[in-house]
């Protein structure tokens, strides 16, 4: 059996800055074993942990789509020792990935309904891995009316700006993307998440929600949803906790008896409902 | 010991019917032999459960910290010479005000360390272990034995320079005699004799069981920073893993970072579940700074700590 | 297999042919303590201790455990590729281990070794390669609470034989292919000696005092629990050292970390303890289990109700009584227990 502890070695193709703050930089990584990136198996919303050796790990969200190939996208928040090692490696380094971790989107389930999408800030970043996926030909008529929410606090901290730009022209899904206060050569939105929530109102009805972002964001966004008539069963959010195994063995990540890592990080409000607040 | 143990219910009870305290720090009776355990008593009623016996082996002064602030308001807590010693400690280090504990002082002669009295008894289970007059009784499923406290006491007590409290509010129990100390400075630093090589090897076998727990750390009331050195890892000081260096590293520096603090109360010691007599760490370091500094920790509101001040004539042979 | 006996007078012998396959280890009397170590000499076996002072749990979950390691240069050859350590060499063999600990190992099996994703392969290996013979207990302390826990003295679950000390000879019952292995060329036991082996566990399981009820733990939900109100009288006296957790038979939670050494590098993992501050410590700063009420509820929770829950009943502890006899603040596991089943 493969022992699930040592990443695959990955080289990094391509690392740029993604914000004009420097804080968050987006990488691309290819497969040095070209068989172990064909059996690199994910979904929309599972992670990875990044592993750059002699630092440690860190648990990322997969940004790419797997209907982009056997390379991985990642974008990553300089925060700490391994993070900031990251950021300061170049093209070519080697590094490891070792997943896909955690469970997915209930793409699956959500066949046939409308999908909202609302991000905040950089937990974008499986969203992204979503919205081409359901925008993939292959995929779309599946779905039904596809919104994407998507804010920043300046024009300049937005991510996948070329991504949600084509989204946009392709007139496959309605895509709403804000800034939190009027700036310069910015003629799109401006307001918090939570407001363009409530001035988009999408509906209930048959559909299922995908809300991801930090804790304030999900705090003023979710009275908007219940207002809404939004159910907890309709309303899908991402976790993150701190983790090292990532497999679910060595006991850190727990919220209640699930383990984020492995149990999550995809959970219905209506399951988080129902366990304590350690996230 | 009774008398004791009732004179701080009555006062606890009374400090708290009366709402002069929020909370009485003391002791209540193990659930297991020669244990008893830190209690806060809140009302009255639970002002029945406090005692005092031979074995109260932590340090209450530590739960005067870490707590976040105005989370129990107004304390008493009981407190025998050492512990005393380290509420001025804390006191001096702006740590707690002088006017938020009330000292209910006790005068100890010394508690019982509970791995003296097992290894009399190797593999055996001690069932009970009562207390008669200056003995114990210690009892097992085919063993019943009498034992002179004074012959099982912890190393600590032996040469406690301060039985008697330092600072209190209320005594109960009269003082002890004044000439109830120990001689501490012919016991400290048992290594002091050794050459440095020896020193090192009978270090090394001191921490060999040493798991980590950082039971000592915890049950320290000096040890009360927000990130101690061994938890940071921007940069890295220690590292976590057992390799020899690492659990030397964080002894000697924990040593260290309690020196000319340190008020010999042996909770680190009692609190080690490997039993290592973490104490010897800190000894020499004590000894060496009532030497040079002729300090000794926690005596004093008014001393100012030798580490925390800087005099020009301060002694420097020992740096070369 | 039937049971078989094994007059102590001819232990040294067994045991020396047991040692041309297998790593001997037993708990031997070690500074006054019943400790595990390896067994040099049959006469240093322990027969009648309560149990040992740590866990034997080291023996597949070491404290400090080296996964796998790297060349330390970006530009060198292979560098950077991280590289599994090797397998355990040789077969091992853990004597008079004590029903509750095998049991523990069990429970733990049901954590490191899940699907395909979840296979902790050091556990594994070392499991694989490690046969359990058990001592049945004939004289549990004031401490012990197995009975409470799903296991008592004379437990199966996790052994791969089980003996019972009849005096001047043991009772061999193997309970695996493993334990057969071991007991292969023993004579059958008689009536009379398993009838003893039996009257010795009944009079054992009356010996044990301490109940601890778990009826209601099981029936009220996550929430019931996480928000009873007893939780602010047990965390204040916790030291959040890591003392009840390492000696703990079923404690797993581990700490994964990176050291380098000039031109070498290697990923080590290291017990951690839910009870530190740091282990859920978000890199923002943020905290899901900030204050002491929080993390010294969460070891409980996830013993009695977490573990319970995930692992279909199974409890994540034993009854073997070591955090009892080693809290240095003496928070008392029954009494905690019994307070969330009041």
């Amino acid at each position: 059996m493969r022992n699930t502890y040592i990443p695959y070695p990955v080289r990094i193709k391509k690392a740029e800055v993604a914000t004009e703050d420097k804080q968050l930089k987006t990488f691309l990584l290819e497969f040095m074993n070209e068989q172990e990136g064909e059996d690199f198996d994910y979904t929309p919303g599972q992670f990875a942990e990044l592993s750059v050796s002699g630092y440690g790990e860190i648990p990322i969200g997969i940004a790419s789509s797997p209907t982009e190939g056997n390379d991985l996208l990642f974008t990553v928040n300089k925060v700490g020792s391994v993070s900031t090692q990251l950021h300061n490696m170049n093209e070519g380094d080697v590094m490891g990935v070792r997943g896909p971790l955690g469970n997915s989107y209930p793409l699956a389930e959500m066949e046939g309904k409308n999908i909202t999408i609302v991000a905040g800030g950089f937990a974008v970043t499986t969203l992204r891995s979503t919205m081409i996926w359901l925008l993939d030909p292959a995929n779309r008529s599946k779905y039904g009316e596809i919104t994407f929410i998507y804010g920043a606090r300046t024009p300049g901290l937005l991510l996948y700006e070329d991504e949600w730009r084509q989204w946009r022209e392709s007139g496959q899904a309605n895509v709403n993307i804000t800034i939190d206060r009027e700036a310069e050569g910015w003629d799109g939105l401006v307001g918090f998440v939570p407001t363009v929530c409530e001035e988009v109102a999408p509906k209930p009805d048959n559909a299922v929600a995908l809300i991801c972002g930090p804790p304030v964001m999900i705090r003023f966004t979710q009275p908007v949803f219940d207002k809404l008539g939004w159910q907890p069963e309709q309303i899908v959010m991402s976790l993150e906790n701190r983790m090292k195994c990532g497999i679910g063995i060595c006991g850190r990540c727990n919220v209640g008896p699930e383990y984020v890592c492995k149990d999550g990080p995809v959970f219905t409000k209506a399951h988080l409902d129902q366990l304590p607040k350690e996230y | 010991m009774e008398a004791v143990a009732e004179k701080i219910r009555e006062t606890a009870a009374k400090l708290l019917s009366e709402g002069k305290v929020d909370c009485v720090i003391g002791y209540a009776q193990g659930s297991v032999p020669m244990r008893d355990y830190p209690y806060f008593a809140y009302t009255p009623e639970e002002a029945q459960n406090l005692t005092w016996s031979p074995f109260c082996c932590n340090n209450l002064a530590n739960f005067l910290i870490r707590r976040p602030k105005g989370e129990i308001g107004k304390v008493a807590i009981t407190a025998q010479g050492c512990v005393s010693r380290s509420i001025v400690g804390l006191i001096k280090e702006n740590q707690i005000a002088r006017e938020d504990v009330y000292i209910l002082g006790v005068p100890s002669p010394g508690m019982v360390d509970r791995r003296k009295v097992a290894e009399r008894f190797p593999l055996k289970t001690i069932t009970e272990v009562t207390v008669d007059g200056e003995d114990l009784i210690v009892k097992g499923a085919d063993f019943e034995e009498r034992i002179p406290q004074k012959e099982v006491r912890r190393d600590n007590c032996y040469t406690c320079v301060q039985r008697n409290p330092v600072i209190c509010d209320e005594m109960m129990a009269e003082e002890g005699p004044a000439d109830w100390g120990g001689d501490i400075d012919k016991v400290a630093a048992p290594w002091e004799k050794l050459e440095p090589a020896q020193r090192w090897e009978a270090f090394v076998g001191e921490i060999d069981s040493c798991i980590r727990c950082y039971a000592c750390r915890d049950a320290c009331p000096l040890c009360y920073c927000h990130v101690c050195f061994v938890d940071e890892s921007m940069p890295q000081w220690c590292g976590k893993t057992q390799d020899e260096a690492d659990v030397a590293t964080f002894h000697i520096l924990r040593a260290f970072h309690c020196a000319g603090r340190c008020t010999d109360c042996g909770a680190c010691e009692s609190a080690c579940p490997q039993g290592i007599k973490v104490r010897r760490f800190t000894s020499k370091i004590e000894k060496d700074i009532r030497e040079l500094y002729d300090y000794t920790p926690g005596m004093d509101l008014e001393a100012t700590p030798p580490l925390s001040v800087y005099r020009p004539n301060d002694p420097q042979e020992f740096i070369k | 297999m039937a049971d078989k006996i094994l007059a102590k007078d001819k232990l040294g012998e067994f045991l020396g042919k047991l040692q041309a396959d297998y790593e001997l280890h037993a708990p031997q009397e070690i500074e006054g303590k019943a400790q595990w170590a390896p067994l040099a000499q049959a006469e240093d076996a322990l027969w009648e201790f309560s149990n040992t002072h740590m866990s034997p749990k080291e023996y597949f979950f070491p404290q400090t455990e080296c996964m796998m390691r790297f060349v330390n240069q970006q530009d060198g050859e292979d560098g950077m590729v991280m590289h599994a350590e090797p397998e355990l060499e040789g077969k091992r063999l853990l004597l008079n281990i004590r029903p509750c600990d095998a049991k523990a190992f069990s429970v733990l099996d049901m954590i490191f070794v899940q699907d395909e994703m979840t296979n902790d392969l050091y556990w594994k290996d070392k499991r694989d390669k490690t046969t359990l013979v058990g001592l049945a207990c004939s004289d549990p302390c004031p401490t012990c609470f197995c009975t409470s826990m799903n296991c008592g003295p004379a437990s199966t679950t996790g052994l791969d034989a089980l003996l019972f000390d009849l005096g001047d000879k043991l009772l061999v019952r193997a309970l695996t292919e493993k334990g057969e292995a071991v007991a292969e060329g023993l004579d059958e036991a008689g009536e009379a000696e398993a009838a003893a082996a039996e009257e010795q566990t009944k009079a054992a399981e009356a010996k044990i005092t301490s109940e601890v009820g778990m009826d209601q733990v099981n029936a009220r939900s996550v929430m019931e629990l996480y928000e009873a109100g007893m939780w602010d009288r047990v965390y204040e006296s916790c030291l959040n050292c890591g003392t009840c957790t390492y000696a703990c038979p079923t404690c797993h939670c581990f700490d994964i970390q990176d050291e380098t050494q000039g031109g070498e590098g290697r990923r080590v993992r290291n017990w951690d303890n839910c009870m530190s501050w740091l282990f859920t410590m978000h890199g923002t700063g943020h905290n899901p289990r900030g204050t002491k009420k929080d993390r010294v509820r969460q070891r409980f929770m996830h013993k009695f109700k977490y573990i319970p829950v995930k692992r279909g009943g199974e409890i994540g502890c034993v009854g073997c009584g070591r955090c009892v006899l080693l809290c240095p603040v003496n928070i008392d596991v029954r009494r905690v227990v019994n307070d969330m089943n009041a």
